[in-house]
């Protein structure tokens, strides 16, 4: 028994049982979630003192390992784990020089020979990160796979969404909706299980060949290719990147079409709650998913979003990191 | 393992004592309470700092400052340690720079966790004076701190744990040596 084992007991709320890596977040519990939240709180004081930076994680290794470009995202991951004192590693694979399969086992085995505890890992591949965490005995954080999950990006949105209310009561009754290309937005499913884990009914809204048919068996969940329909009564309003590839292949006949009809504007907005925000995951195609002045509206939380990255990130290294040696 | 109560180290009524003897060296010590804070380490230091202020308050008609600070993130255990720790919020409503910052805390023992607070509380700023008030001193320092204002020292073994009990947090006020028992 260590001497701070007797000076510290368990006072208040007892620790929290919590899975060893964050691939997704099906994996986690609504408590664990909450738990999680109640440690960024904590790491968001932290980022708002003169000096912003605490000793919690000195002495770990993180190492970032993006198989996909991403700058906010590696960039806010980077932050968390210096604003605990960690080290950081950067491994940038070259997309297409990376073959999936042997060779990330092989990178996989290479890095981990330089020591670190945990890695965050995006990869164009679903699944990669679970694949990976057999691989190591390091803690993975699943920065993006595929279609398939990006769980932090979820936090956050979630995290930005309740702390954007004064005496937030519960996601009990709160409506979401996410707008545009849901088929090939691990940002929407993502939420879809944290939203709905929490309590929230999540609407989901595109275009026919962009919004999924199975993501509406889940309960809570509902689809419609009505933005209208979407956004009546929501308390919180979602529009995804639209990426232009998507009318290359022909899953959208013009962007002028889909502007007009899923675009998410002020107009859009007065069917909304009275106090309904407007989200982005970024990066933003002004004057495509989103009318360029709503999203520079008060109602616009998307600059709370990337700055709720960093502590929201910091408390998901420091759950996994402390106590797993 | 298993805690076994073996005394009572103090009961209500000498805590309350205590408490007040500290309130007066505090006030004796720093010629008054302007610029003075108390500052409570998560859990019991925090109603300890409370109850503190409300004496000195009563005595010299000022009340001074009161903050909570939670130091896990500072502990140098972390790894050691087998459950996550509850990380609760440091609350300090003021600038501590050049305030005379009273630390208070439940036990004195290896001196690790005011080590932390010192981090803590230096990373918010460049206090004027630091002191540093315990309810029990019960000895086996791991590093070189000593309390400026000390309830009770007792002499232990490091097989013994010494349970302050505070009413804002346990509901009754006392202070107990229990002995762990292996089995």
């Amino acid at each position: 028994m260590t001497a701070a084992a007797v000076v510290v007991p368990a006072a208040g709320s007892p620790p929290t049982k919590h899975p060893r890596h964050m691939l997704d977040l099906a994996d986690w519990s609504a408590e664990t979630i909450h738990a999680l939240f109640d440690t960024t709180d904590v790491m968001a004081q932290v980022m708002t003192r003169t000096i912003k930076r605490v000793p919690a994680l000195q002495g770990f290794t993180v190492g970032t390992l993006f198989y996909e470009d991403s700058t906010r995202t590696r960039l806010s991951f980077d932050r968390a784990a210096r604003a605990q004192s960690a080290d950081v590693i950067s491994f940038a694979a070259g997309g297409s020089s990376v073959s999936k399969g042997e060779s990330l086992k092989d990178t996989l085995k290479t890095i981990d020979a330089m020591k670190s505890d945990l890695y965050v890992v995006r990869h164009p591949a679903a699944g990669a990160p679970r694949q990976l965490a057999r691989w190591t005995d390091a803690a993975i954080v699943n920065a993006g796979d595929g279609r398939r999950a990006h769980p932090t990006q979820a936090l956050l949105d979630a995290y930005t969404f309740k702390t954007s209310f004064p005496g937030f009561a519960g996601f009990d009754g709160v409506r979401l909706a996410i707008v545009g290309d849901v088929a090939h937005s691990r940002v929407a499913r993502s939420n879809v299980e944290a939203w709905t884990k929490l309590g929230a009914q999540v609407a989901l809204c595109g275009p026919r060949t962009l919004l999924p048919d199975e993501l509406g068996d889940r309960p809570g969940v509902t689809l419609t290719h009505r933005l209208e329909e979407a956004v009546e009564g929501a308390h919180a309003v979602m529009a995804l990147r639209l990426q232009h590839e998507r009318m290359a292949c022909g899953l959208l006949p013009s962007l002028a079409e889909y502007r007009q009809r899923y675009q998410v504007t002020r107009a859009a907005m007065r069917l909304a709650h009275p106090d309904a925000l407007v989200m982005h995951p970024g990066p933003m195609n002004r004057d495509v998913e989103i009318e360029g002045e709503l999203a520079d509206d008060p109602r616009s939380v998307i600059e709370a979003q990337v700055a709720n990255g960093v502590p929201v990130r910091m408390a998901v290294l420091y759950t996994l990191l402390v106590g797993s040696r | 393992m298993t805690l076994h109560p073996k005394a009572t180290l103090m009961d209500a009524q000498d805590l309350a004592r205590a408490l007040t003897r500290i309130a007066h060296e505090i006030i004796e010590r720093n010629k008054g309470a302007a610029s003075l804070a108390l500052v409570g380490i998560h859990t019991r230091g925090v109603p300890m700092a409370e109850r503190l202020a409300d004496l000195i308050e009563r005595f010299e008609g000022v009340r001074p400052l009161a903050g909570k600070l939670d130091i896990t993130l500072y502990r140098d255990d972390l790894t050691e340690i087998a459950l996550q720790p509850v990380v609760r919020r440091t609350e300090v409503p003021f600038d501590v720079s050049g305030m005379r910052i009273v630390l208070c805390d439940d036990v004195l023992y290896t001196g690790r966790t005011a080590r932390a607070a010192l981090d803590a509380l230096v990373d918010m700023g460049r206090p004027g004076v630091i002191q540093y008030a315990v309810l029990v001193d019960r000895g086996h320092r791991e590093l070189p701190i000593r309390a400026d204002y000390v309830g009770k020292n007792v002499p232990t073994s490091r097989s013994e744990v010494v349970k302050v009990r505070l009413a804002e947090v346990d509901g009754v006020d006392g202070v107990d040596l229990l002995e762990q028992v292996d089995g």
